[in-house]
């Protein structure tokens, strides 16, 4: 008796896991072709794409295409290929992730455990700001810039960026910290440590899964951006709107591998960020619902 | 003029006052525990010690200085946490030793007395652990040696022992009390457990709703009570309360109560001003130990009352046997030895040790001085 009914419950559970994996498998392989497609048509001569099947494998493997993604495409006027531009975007991504997430955790850390008058209300209105459109701030944001001199720059660039992303990092930060044991600020606070070294000894070194999730978010967002980059970036554009340039503006024929290498390109180090830190990024955004 | 000076303290929060006029003086080397009820206020009065929570009004010193506005860290003070508080990413010893790396303490004397507490509480085999991997026991000695090493004016100690169980509890109890005598450093403690404030302490407050009810060495907060709150609240069982009528009989004060056949009994009164309420009601009170079998009374007691009733529910703990019966319309509790010879339902003489009973104004619920 008792042996059938495991019998039954192994059969069962091999029907279902099959059929689970089964759709997993179909799943995934719909939301890898757009990658393959990419990827393989990078690798073929434009009259294989021309001429052929968008779907197979090259005839003729080439790198060609990639190289003059990088170095040589004409972008709008110049024939600087991406490689300028991916520059900007790395000078541009770097300050602004580092500087908000670094602000959002000084803002957590002030917000849950120096409480003071209205500190619900900062934070109400720090929430608010995740929630403003862009398109609503482009033209007080292009006066401010203007203003402060900045505007056409990269240091602009990662000004609007900060001012946008102190919002969530601050909400990420917050909600980490408000399940940290106040009574250990208490204990470091009688121990004789200040401001800045409870913060920088005790709350930063667990902070690790919360940072993870905060730096991913803040990257591929502002990595992503091209409204900012577009209205603000002047000679400095970042990676989306040179790759735009380069899609639009070939008037000869479309050179479709370059235009494949090149979006690649320009998505490749969000892609590169997910995979190594992908792991703690659940983990941290588990890591408050968990504890309690 | 105390050690540890607390004078006409208040705490409010808004418009809520939750400690009123708290008055302690605490000499240098007491162990003073703070007992009470959840949410009397016993963190809040510690936190404010600790320079945690502001005073809203009066004055705290410690060693003659004024500690109002006096940051935690500059009081002299050391702490240990009901969760205990460890840094999680620092190990043991370097949670230790935090304290004094943020006071400046060269390494060298870091280390130093690092080691001469860690032998004192026998972790020297731990101290390269994270507090993760430590178990609760451990943990809680980890946060005594972190309150050790500063070598404070005064520790607070904040229900230190009630995450763990039953049998730790026990034994960490001693060791504190040990610790104490050797080290002989003034301490408040606070806790919820009666048996643990009256094992600890040279000095005890009771404390209810926001005001220190009594403040007195153990003995007194047993023995006199200064009302129905602590009469009730410190000793398990609790104290029995009845309400009683004092009659005058061959000019002594007696308490007149009604057994559960009705029959009117007199307890004679050992306290002779009780003479004042002749005729009026007071609420009376026994401890346990005090009813007991004839043969198991106290000797040196020079007024053992009996008493006749029937016997309700026995329970046999052990050492002691708990009988209850229906005194006065209320449940009474008598501690019996072991081997007394009582039966469930049968009637029964009690000896009733009056030199040990209390009266309490039914009024004003204070207990009403001899
Ligand atoms: N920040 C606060 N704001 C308002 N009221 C508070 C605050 N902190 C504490 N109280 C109130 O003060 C009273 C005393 O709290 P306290 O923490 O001192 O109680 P306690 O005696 O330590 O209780 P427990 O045994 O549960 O720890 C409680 O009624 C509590 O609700
Ligand atoms: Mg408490």
């Amino acid at each position: 008796m008792a042996v059938a009914d495991q019998d039954t419950a192994v059969r069962t559970g091999l029907v279902t896991r099959v059929f689970i994996y089964g759709i997993l498998l179909v799943f995934a392989a719909f939301y890898l072709l757009p990658l393959f497609v990419m990827l393989t048509n990078s690798l073929k001569p434009l009259p294989e794409i021309t001429g052929g099947n968008m779907m197979a494998l090259p005839d003729t493997w080439t790198f060609e295409p990639w190289r003059q993604a990088w170095s040589s495409a004409q972008i709008g006027v110049e024939p600087t290929g991406l490689k300028p531009y991916f520059m900007n975007s790395i000078l541009m991504v770097v300050p602004a992730v580092a500087i908000s997430t670094m602000i959002g955790a000084l803002n957590g850390y002030v917000l849950t455990k120096w409480s003071f008058r209205g500190d619900k209300i900062i934070f109400g209105l720090l929430l608010f700001s995740c929630f403003i459109p862009f398109q609503i701030v482009l033209i007080p944001m292009a006066s401010v810039l203007g203003k402060l001199g900045m505007a056409g720059s990269i240091p602009g660039l990662v000004l609007v960026h900060v001012v946008y992303g102190i919002g969530f990092s601050t909400l990420y930060y917050r909600n980490y910290y408000a399940v940290f044991p106040t009574e250990l600020v208490r204990a470091a606070m009688i121990d004789g440590a200040g401001f800045f070294r409870i913060f920088w000894r005790i709350l930063l070194p667990v902070s690790g899964p919360i940072t993870v999730v905060c730096v991913i978010w803040q990257f591929t967002n502002i990595w992503n951006d091209f409204l900012f980059g577009a209205s603000f970036g002047g000679q400095t554009q970042p990676m989306t709107v040179a790759l735009n340039n380069l899609v639009q503006s070939s008037t000869g024929v479309k050179e479709y591998n370059v235009h494949f290498a090149g979006a690649i390109l320009a998505a490749l180090p969000t892609l590169l960020v997910y995979i190594v830190a992908g792991r703690y990024f659940v983990r941290g955004l588990m890591a408050g619902s968990v504890k309690g | 003029m105390g050690f540890l000076d607390i004078k006409n303290v208040t705490k409010s929060y808004g418009a809520v006052e939750v400690l009123h006029r708290v008055d302690i003086s605490v000499q240098e080397g007491e162990f003073l525990v703070l007992v009470g009820p959840s949410g009397c206020g016993k963190s809040t009065l510690l936190n404010m010690i600790a320079g945690l929570e502001g005073i809203s009004s009066g004055t705290i010193s410690i060693d003659e200085r004024v500690m109002n506005g006096v940051h935690p860290s500059k009081r002299n003070i050391a702490m240990v946490f009901q969760s205990y508080a460890l840094y999680p990413n620092m190990t043991v010893g370097q949670n230790m030793t935090f304290g004094l790396e943020m006071h400046g303490v060269p390494k060298p004397e870091r280390e130093a007395a690092l080691k001469d507490v860690a032998k004192l509480l026998q972790i020297e085999n731990l101290l390269d652990r994270k507090p993760g991997q430590l178990s609760g026991g451990q943990r809680q000695r980890v946060a005594m040696g972190r309150a050790l090493v500063r070598q404070p004016d005064v520790f607070l100690f904040d229900e230190p022992l009630s995450n763990l169980d039953a049998k730790l509890r026990v034994d960490m109890r001693t060791e504190i009390k040990k610790l104490h005598d050797k080290l002989k450093t003034t301490i408040v403690y606070v806790t919820h457990d009666q048996i643990e404030a009256m094992t600890l302490s040279t000095r005890i407050a009771v404390m209810y709703q926001g005001y220190v009810q009594q403040l007195g060495t153990p003995k007194e907060i047993y023995d006199t009570p200064a009302n129905v709150y602590v009469a009730t609240f410190m000793g398990s069982p609790a104290m029995n309360v009845l309400p009683v009528r004092v009659v005058m009989r061959d000019g002594v004060p007696h308490a007149a109560v009604r057994a559960q056949d009705g029959a009117e009994q007199y307890l004679r009164f050992s306290q002779s001003n009780l003479a004042a309420w002749d005729g009026r009601e007071i609420l009376l009170g026994v401890r346990p130990e005090a009813i007991t079998d004839p043969d198991g009374a106290d000797r040196n007691s020079a007024n053992i009352v009996p008493l006749s009733n029937r016997i309700g529910v026995t329970e046999p703990a052990g050492a002691d046997t708990f009988v209850t019966m229906e005194l006065g319309g209320r449940d009474v509790i008598a501690r019996m030895r072991a081997d007394a010879n009582v039966v469930s339902g049968q009637d029964f003489t009690f000896a009733v040790n009056m030199e040990k009973a209390v009266a309490f104004d039914p009024a004003s619920e204070e207990r009403i001085a001899p």
